[in-house]
């Protein structure tokens, strides 16, 4: 890397944190703070929230990840569609670090995840982060699993405190009253008290929701959100993530639901056999132009 | 909706069922209080096996019990004579207080052990392995006499710079003989490691048994490791360790009956031994030593199965699967009943263990 890259990259570094806090400010909770959000996200459009260029990842010899590129623009809400196996849900766990990744780069904000450059001797090596740093760059994305993964052994609202309690320090009285905060805003606040179990898939997702919105991060990952639930319970997740979106929050959905990716997504990417096959605007969903992305939605739809 | 007997039952248009309940042809059913019009009421299948399995119970009980009356060797007032006696009482004492201190410390090593064993770190994992593959290959007998003879081996504890003569600190290892009561630290100790052996096993089950999709959501949070340990698998890992360590501590509780070995000579076990020998009548003082491990184990039980239904909280519906959807439907479905449901549950596995 010449110096004058880094020069621009140290410049896009400091630019993305000054719009980082302009997007955070807009999934607070008390709301109207939309327009501000879309102001900045436009100003700071020259650093995408999300890059991606050239990420292989391979298991073993399981090659999964063949070269993907992508960038999500702050704001935006970006589907990734694609038939299970195509690698859609671990490029999601590559930019949330819970994957390492094998080859190419993925930037949050402008800043290299999961490695930095260090200059040994002259040349330039890319030393691994620790746990800290590692803790602190997830701290701007926020995940939502398939399966919830919510903490069994606590309610609703000790879920959705556990993290700012004992990840941010947040004193308890005032994390008490912004779980409450999220919980309403996902319409669970009624059921704080319930443990997980005792709550169904929808109302377990939704929780989920609120506990990963209560680290205040800048971009949302959802990973299938709505696969392992009842039909009739998909609809209240998919209105929360709706409400998200509408409130200026970048986001990236592994999803099967075209109807969402229609209604929601300024970018739909269709993934297979670990490449992506095309990306455009929601508009591609009804006018396919690849024979594999006909396909598929012949097949979903 | 009424759910009764872990059955869920809807209840439509209550008014109309019980306008036809006022027929003939409908009988309120005094067990639930439903009303439910041509209820079947019909004979149970014959079944004589349990009466005939109830009567040879019976009669081998019968046998049983006029046996232990009859036969002199059994010399009941000896029994009633000694089973509060002072020695006896204090040996039951020093059992517990084996039992509990060896199980704490054996728990805390198992939690240690486990966590190394689960270790990045190479050699943390090799010195966990090592740990329990000597502890556990070993018989704990061979151990306590070891333990017994450590003085001989060691004379002398020193803190000092190691291969040098250097020393901060030095003592006598036979006065740490006489520390609480002669033998109590060497029988302790050897108790203690190794059962941190065995329950470090049941540990790394437990921690293994957990989602792994709970550290992921953990980590996704920003948790670093040892707090998704302490916070999200830990308490999880729990639910599955209490069991089995409940069996652990019964267990301890019957090979603290072996630290004559090192030797330690004031628990239940020696005691009653000692006072058999003098008054020549061995059998009357083992069933002394019966009843009261037997008393003892008893309320363990009772501790164990409080313990299971503290850590199972949160976990009561996977058990009663029945109920589950109940309470998924509506989500009303009090909290209250759930935990009357699991302690009835909790009781009935404590009877079990």
């Amino acid at each position: 890397m010449t110096s004058e890259n880094e020069a621009i990259l140290n410049d896009e570094i400091s630019t993305s944190i000054g719009a980082g806090v302009g997007v955070a400010d807009g999934v607070q909770p008390d709301g109207g703070a939309g327009t501000a959000t879309q102001a900045s996200a436009k100003a700071a459009s020259d650093v995408p929230a999300v890059k991606a260029t050239g990420v292989h990842k391979a298991f073993g010899g399981l090659h999964v990840l063949k070269g993907i590129d992508m960038t999500v623009e702050p704001g935006t809400v970006t589907v990734i569609l694609g038939p299970s196996g195509s690698g859609k849900s671990t490029f999601l766990r590559l930019i949330n670090q819970l994957e390492t990744i094998t080859a190419g780069s993925i930037e949050i904000n402008g800043e290299l995840i999961g490695f930095k450059h260090v200059n040994k001797g002259g040349r330039d090596v890319l030393q691994t982060l620790n746990d800290r740093e590692i803790g602190r760059q997830r701290a701007e994305l926020g995940m939502v699993f398939q399966r919830f993964n919510l903490f069994p052994h606590r309610t609703a609202l000790q879920n959705v405190m556990e993290a700012p309690v004992h990840v941010a320090k947040t004193p308890k009285a005032k994390a008490r009253a912004e779980a409450m905060a999220q919980l309403e805003r996902v319409g669970m606040a009624d059921r704080a008290n319930y443990y997980p179990m005792q709550l169904s898939g929808g109302q377990q997702q939704r929780v989920a929701i609120a506990r990963a919105l209560a680290m205040h991060p800048k971009i949302m990952l959802f990973d299938e959100p709505t696969s392992a639930l009842d039909p009739e319970l998909v609809g209240e997740v998919l209105g929360v993530m709706r409400t998200l979106a509408d409130a200026g929050m970048t986001m990236i959905v592994v999803t099967h639901e075209i109807g969402f990716a229609r209604e929601v997504a300024d970018q739909v990417v269709f993934m297979d056999g670990g490449v992506v096959v095309e990306r455009g605007s929601s508009s591609i969903i009804d006018h396919p132009a690849e024979p594999r992305f006909q396909d598929f939605l012949s097949n979903v739809l | 909706m009424c759910r009764r007997n872990g059955v869920t039952v809807y209840m439509y248009g209550g008014r109309a069922a019980r306008l036809q309940g006022e027929g003939s042809m409908t009988r309120r059913n005094q067990s639930d209080g439903l009303d439910i019009p041509g209820r079947i009421k019909a004979r149970p299948v014959h079944r004589p096996g349990s009466l005939v399995a109830g009567i040879i119970v019976a009669l081998l009980a019968l046998m049983l019990v006029d046996g232990m009356v009859t036969n002199k060797q059994f010399d009941w007032p000896i029994v009633w004579k000694y089973l509060f006696n002072e020695h006896v009482l204090n040996g039951i004492g020093w059992t517990l207080v084996l039992t509990v201190t060896s199980m704490l410390i054996a728990i805390v090593l198992a939690i240690v052990l486990a966590v190394m064993r689960k270790s990045v770190n190479a050699v943390l994992r090799g010195v966990s392995w090592f740990w329990i593959w000597f502890f556990r290959g070993t018989p704990i007998y061979t151990q306590l006499v070891f333990w017994g003879l450590f003085a001989v081996l060691v004379p002398k504890l020193t803190l000092g710079v190691p291969f040098t003569d250097i020393h901060f600190w030095q003592m006598d290892t036979a006065q740490l003989n006489k520390v609480i009561a002669p033998g109590f630290l060497a029988a302790m100790i050897g108790l203690a490691l190794n059962e941190s052996a065995y329950l470090a096993e049941i540990v790394r089950a437990g921690l293994e048994a957990v989602d792994p999709g709970q550290a992921e959501a953990a980590q996704a949070l920003g948790m670093p490791h040892s707090m998704i340990m302490r916070r999200v698998v830990l308490p999880q890992a729990m639910r599955i360790i209490v069991p089995p360590t409940g069996n652990e501590v019964i267990s301890m509780l019957k090979t603290t009956s072996l630290v004559s070995a090192v030797p330690f000579s004031l628990e239940l076990q020696f005691a009653t031994d000692a006072i058999s020998h003098r008054i020549y009548k061995p059998i009357p003082l083992l069933i002394v030593a019966c009843i009261w491990y037997l008393v003892i184990t008893s309320v363990l039980m009772v501790v164990q199965a409080w313990l299971e239904r503290y850590f199972g909280k949160g976990f009561n519906a996977s058990r009663a699967a029945d109920t589950v959807e109940g309470l998924r439907t509506d989500g009303h479905a009090s909290f209250d009943d759930d935990v009357k449901k699991k302690a009835e549950h909790v009781g009935f596995l404590g009877l079990n263990a």
